[in-house]
């Protein structure tokens, strides 16, 4: 019966929260390694990892860019751990309307983190080998799954766009332009 | 395409309240680096000596290091230049933290501020948006609630934030510039910003920095990431505890303050308590420390944790930084690390340098214990020294009282006071309160960096050498791998760590006047490359065998801007940033009188060979017996400029005979 079923890699990246510190070296990595050309430009905005930081309440906590999400929730949770108190949306990776965070800053559209998958393969990804507090703790394990089609990141910026304008206006507008650059 | 650095300052005059966008000269980059050097360059074109520290001509510049935002690690220091009300000479307070490389990311290198407001005003920029915004409400707000209140005002919790408190507001010539994590304390920038009517700096950036050769550049920074996690797990062996380390994280980390406490000097800068340290007072000092600090933080792209924030009931939480810990609690003759915590906390609230401000209050107490201060301006003083120093806190940042002339520091509140307190006005240079160390034997090379510092601050020219001699078994391990010295003089630094202590090659006549000339040189040289950069001393210029030297750090210049850096074009500009500074001094006034260290720091003076070494070390760095740097040094330094205008105001005499 589980013929159908494959074997993938999957990485998660572990979060020490005690032992960040809020320094960014985890954000300035990530930039520069999704930069075109690679390394070429810094922006912390374009980082798909981000660190919350409050130093004077002790808040540190590095959130790693989920999925992207097209309403934001009602009922936002908050938490309170260890007598620290974490705001809304803290402990969420989405791309979300409701915040700026995991957005290109020039687009808008909404940042993922890949792991750094790249060709040939990183050791570990970037915010992890720039993390010397080993508050980022790189782990892979294999787990079986079901195939499925995975979108590349042309369908899912295009599906992000229709999420917020609907298909109408983006059909609409790739024709002008596609008319525009054809003159 | 500018790279590492983006090529525009802000200008702003607040009595127009206009603000411009402009964009830099690339060529003062290739001469001057940027941070300190390109600041520098702005005050000598701008603000001429005519011009009043408190005057709407007087400008602050708060700059980003070319370095800063860059992926070099620690590569985040704000340089604040503009000139100072309490020395009257040039101001270049500095601090690390998170300022300015968010100003980068928001597509500025600088910031330009001239004028004065007429209301308080703070001001805003998210990259192409720079606003001047009301700042009534923040009136005599904490340093900390100022950028707190903004960051929510504005909801922006990313953004970054820089305040003065009351301190500032009410222009104490020693008031700082405070943000959430780091300060800029020295020669009272907080008072400039004060008189200004600015209240605060909040950034916001989501701009590209780009760096020129882009692979290179990560490597070499991956390099310096490792080597400080390296020596941050391994102290150099052989090497007394708090000079094995890189960076300075063990203010914070560490409760044993022996070091310190029988080291330095209590009081006004007087007493040595070499039994101090005990194990009663080290349980105490554990005890307080473990329960006041939360957690050890640092700076923008560094693993270093030299920062801890400290939690005390009733007092406002805050992030304290190396060596205020102990500064209150010496000056007071406190025997309770709990009363330093708590002061620092609520001095650094309303924005006040941690180490003038205890020497300020210490000099009060002898002067109220000597009866020169009477209860007539100290009305209920009280008869504790810690409960005295929250009350002349008070009495200082608000300026009431006998607070109003303690506020301009010793040196001014002496000369104000009179009646004999000049005499208690013994740990200043320049104007300036020091560090209170009081030694025995004259140290040559520490003596010309006293006496020559331009910041007229130990601690951000010294590095790179120990202290004092290493053990004989020692010496051999150190210097293996000193891979630090600049190319043609490895032989020479290596056999004055080898020689060094052994049977007459001690201080004060040993080593020859010219290698102390080079190892000054050699210091301060490297500080003043890290002020340019943007770099943090503490992993460059101030420990021993530092993750930076000028071996790696021309580099980082080239493959960060593209420019074709080398050793000799980086070692020559910051020369030319030295000299620069040097002749904005004394263009300000600074005369060689002047260039001396504290009256006590040494029991063992040796006036004559003092003199001899202020004139070699004169001749060595191209200055003439006055100190003022020569013709041929100033055209050599492409200073052309300077020279034609220290001739015309008679500061250097065209017909002078060159000293070679």
């Amino acid at each position: 019966m589980s013929s159908n079923k494959k074997t993938r890699i999957i990485k998660t990246i572990k979060v020490d929260i005690e032992k960040c510190i809020g320094c960014k070296s985890c954000e300035i990595a990530c930039a520069a390694f999704h930069a075109t050309p690679k390394y070429s430009s810094i922006n912390p905005a374009r980082s798909r990892i981000r660190v919350i930081r409050d130093e004077l309440r002790n808040v540190f906590l590095p959130i790693r860019a989920g999925a992207y999400t097209k309403s934001e929730c009602a009922g936002r949770p908050s938490y309170i751990i260890d007598g620290r108190e974490y705001g809304e949306c803290n402990f969420c990776n989405a791309s979300c309307p409701a915040r700026e965070l995991f957005k290109e800053p020039d687009s808008g559209l909404p940042l993922r983190c890949d792991m750094c998958e790249d060709d040939p393969d990183l050791e570990k990804p970037m915010c992890v080998q720039w993390c010397k507090l080993d508050a980022l703790i790189y782990e892979e394990r294999e787990e079986e799954y079901d195939e499925e089609v995975e979108l590349n990141e042309m369908e899912v910026a295009v599906e992000s766009l229709i999420d917020k304008y609907g298909i109408e206006k983006v059909i609409d507008s790739i024709a002008r332009i596609t008319k525009k650059t054809q003159k | 395409m500018r790279y590492a650095e983006t090529g525009y300052y802000l200008e702003i005059d607040l009595s127009k309240g206009t603000i411009e966008r402009v964009e830099s000269d690339p060529q003062l980059t290739e001469l001057y680096l940027g941070g300190l050097g390109t600041n520098a360059k702005i005050i000598w074109d701008r603000v001429p000596p005519e011009i009043e520290p408190f005057s709407e001509d007087n400008l602050i510049i708060f700059s980003a290091g070319l370095l800063c935002g860059t992926p070099a690690p620690g590569a985040n220091r704000t340089m604040i230049t503009s000139i100072s009300p309490q020395t009257g000479l040039l101001a270049f307070s500095m601090m690390g933290g998170y300022f300015a490389p968010e100003l980068k990311y928001a597509g500025y290198d600088k910031i330009i501020i001239k004028g004065k407001s007429p209301t308080p005003v703070y001001l805003w920029i998210h990259n192409n948006q720079v606003e001047l915004r009301d700042a009534s409400h923040l009136k005599g707000k904490s340093t900390y609630d100022t950028i707190t209140t903004l960051k929510k005002e504005l909801d922006e919790p990313y953004a970054q934030g820089l305040a003065i408190g009351l301190a500032g507001e009410n222009r104490v010539y020693f008031a700082s510039i405070e943000t959430e994590t780091s300060s800029a304390s020295r020669l009272g920038l907080g008072a400039i910003m004060g008189d200004k009517n600015l209240k605060a700096i909040m950034v916001r950036g989501t701009k590209d920095l780009n760096i020129a050769e882009p692979l290179p550049f990560m490597e070499e920074s991956t390099k310096i990431l490792d080597y400080i996690n390296h020596r941050l797990e391994n102290p150099l062996p052989g090497i007394p505890g708090i000079l094995s380390m890189i960076g300075s994280p063990q203010e914070m980390a560490v409760h044993d303050e022996k070091w310190h406490t029988i080291s330095f000097a209590w009081g006004n800068a007087r007493y040595r308590r070499k039994d101090f340290w005990n194990d009663e007072i080290e349980e105490q000092w554990r005890e307080t420390m473990e329960n006041a600090r939360k957690k050890l933080i640092g700076c923008y792209n560094c693993p270093a944790k030299c920062h801890g924030i400290l939690e005390l009931p009733g007092f406002p939480t805050y992030v304290m930084k190396c060596f205020s810990k102990l500064t209150y609690v010496m000056a007071a003759m406190a025997d309770d690390l709990e009363f330093g915590i708590k002061i620092a906390s609520l001095a650094q609230s309303y924005g006040i340098d941690g180490y003038t401000a205890p020497q300020v209050m210490a000099f009060a107490v002898e002067l109220y214990d000597d009866g020169i201060l009477t209860d007539k301006e100290l009305p209920n003083f009280p008869k504790d020294n810690r409960e005295r120093f929250f009350y002349l806190l008070d009495m200082i940042v608000k300026r009431e009282g006998i607070g109003d002339i303690l506020a301009k520091g010793v040196y001014w509140a002496a000369r104000e006071i009179g009646k004999g307190a000049e005499k208690y006005d013994h740990n200043t240079i320049k104007k300036h309160e020091q560090i209170p160390i009081k030694l025995g034997m004259l140290n040559p090379i520490y003596y010309l960096m006293w006496s020559t510092g331009e910041k007229i601050n130990i601690t951000q020219i010294e590095g790179q050498i120990p202290q004092a001699p290493l053990k004989k078994e020692d010496r051999e391990e150190f210097v293996r791998d000193w891979v630090h010295i600049p190319t043609g003089k490895e032989e020479r630094f290596k056999n004055f760590i080898l020689e060094w202590g052994d049977e007459g090659k001690v201080f004060p006549f040993w080593p020859s006047i010219d290698l102390v000339c080079e190892l000054v040189e050699w210091q301060e040289i490297m500080h003043y490359i890290d002020d340019c950069l943007g770099l943090c001393a503490g992993l460059s210029s101030f420990p021993l065998k530092p993750a930076y030297h000028i071996h790696n750090l021309p580099l980082f210049v080239k493959y960060g801007t593209g420019l074709d850096f080398d050793e000799d074009k980086l070692w020559e500009a910051a020369t030319r940033v030295r000299t620069l500074i040097r002749a904005i001094n004394f263009r300000e006034g600074l005369r060689r009188e002047d260039e001396k260290p504290p009256e006590d720091h040494w029991k063992k003076r040796f006036p004559e060979y003092e003199a001899k070494l202020l004139e070699e070390y004169y001749k060595y760095r191209g200055w003439n017996k006055d100190g003022v740097p020569t013709k041929e040094t100033l055209y050599k330094l492409k200073l052309d400029y300077v020279y034609d205008e220290l001739v015309e105001r008679g500061i250097l005499k065209e017909s002078e005979e060159e000293t070679k």
